[in-house]
């Protein structure tokens, strides 16, 4: 018999979606996303720090519509990770493992992580 | 690391088809994964039609049924057809469980099954469990005990003791969880995955066992614990219910807990 060769068995090709498995990947996401937006607030502030009209090139590339729809999802995956992270430390107590309740909060995190997200803009647009 | 295609040796390409011969009126389509050794062919996915009234109510009853009448090369394993040996695990419309335990009616429309997810094939639904097995061996699954069992009863444990082993001693080893788990997928040659940790757990949590600084110093390691980021695919797809993303978290915390 060869044993050689074997296929490997298909994986995520197959695999049903979880929600709880969704909602774990997007923290990755939201993560790997947020390690970039870093790298545009540095840049951000050594423009600041540069001068006026190097900050005023920043500023109008942030500033566009593009910009800032790209700081509306940094905004979202800042508080996506943060509401996830939450719910990891809840886990590492060794709380919120039955089914339902990961699956709840897992549910609560993409929907606090929206309205923190609606709510820091309103308040950005209107409130200063 | 992770690689989220298949090789090339593993791409399925399309089967046969197997149309029921009589003509029923309740007819159900299974698409199974089909590999054989010695045909030099790549995996295909055959789909065999059964007549779901001159049938039984499980998956595991389609498969001998299908083997029995239609083609007898359909390989795949089975032994006790009552959920307790795990040997027909396999990857039934989209999640892990076990053909005996698993209704047909419970599955909408075509099954689709596959052998247990990101392993290698042995033949059609086999897949090769020797890694997890010596995985298994490696957290040593057995009573570790310097004190001598007395002379003339066996161990005795509290009630309360016994309780902390009910959630853990149920599992039969059918590894549906650990190939459910996508951290398992990418980095099976270095983390345990959820079936084998919870074993491990079974062990540390047991009153009677005085090995539990040796155990927990075995799993110290970035990868044979740690690679558990709580993605609760596990728990999600065990087919005897259990909690093995709980069982993990728990020996993380006796590894927070052992340094003071």
């Amino acid at each position: 018999m060869t044993t050689e060769n074997r296929p490997l068995s298909p994986h995520l090709q197959i695999y049903r979606w979880q929600w709880t498995m969704a909602y774990s990947i997007l923290h990755r996401a939201t993560g790997i996303a947020l390690g970039v937006g870093t790298l545009l607030l540095v840049w951000w502030l050594v423009a600041l720090a540069t001068g006026p009209a190097a900050f005023e090139s920043a500023q109008a590339v942030i500033g566009s519509f593009l910009g800032r729809l790209f700081l509306f999802g940094w905004t979202f995956a800042l508080f996506y990770h943060l509401a996830n992270g939450i719910r990891h430390l809840v886990w590492d107590t060794g709380h919120g493992f039955d089914l339902d309740v990961a699956q709840k909060t897992g549910h609560a995190v993409p929907i606090a992580a929206g309205a923190l997200t609606l709510l820091t803009w309103i308040l950005g647009y209107f409130a200063i | 690391m992770a690689e989220f295609a298949l090789p090339a040796n593993s791409k399925i390409g399309k089967g046969t088809s197997w149309p029921v011969k009589s003509g029923g009126k309740n007819v159900r389509k299974f698409n199974i994964y089909r590999w054989n050794p010695d045909d030099g062919k790549t995996p295909q996915v055959d789909t065999y039609e059964v007549d779901l009234d001159e049938c039984g109510p499980m998956v595991l009853d389609a498969l001998i049924k299908i083997k029995n009448e239609v083609d007898q090369t359909l390989t795949f394993r089975r032994s006790c057809r009552e959920g307790i040996c795990g040997s027909c695990a396999m990857n039934i419309d989209g999640t892990n469980t076990l053909a005996c335990t698993k209704f047909i009616d419970d599955v909408k429309d075509e099954v689709n099954i596959y052998p247990l997810p990101h392993m290698k094939v042995v033949k059609d639904l086999v897949p090769d469990l020797s890694n997890a097995y010596a995985q298994l061996a490696s957290v040593e699954p057995w009573l570790k005990s310097k004190t001598p069992p007395p002379p003339d009863k066996e161990r005795l444990q509290s009630p309360e003791d016994r309780r902390k082993l009910d959630g853990l001693y149920e599992c039969i080893l059918c590894f549906s969880c650990a190939t459910s788990c996508p951290s398992y997928w990418w980095n099976s040659e270095r983390y345990l995955g959820p079936a084998v940790l919870l074993q491990a757990y079974r062990w540390l949590v047991d009153s009677r066992d005085e090995a539990t600084g040796e155990r927990l110093d075995n799993l110290e390691d970035p990868f044979r614990l740690y690679r558990c980021h709580t993605i609760m695919n596990c728990s999600k797809t065990c087919p005897k219910g259990l909690n093995p993303a709980k069982a993990i978290a728990e020996i993380k915390k006796m590894m927070i807990a052992r340094q003071g």
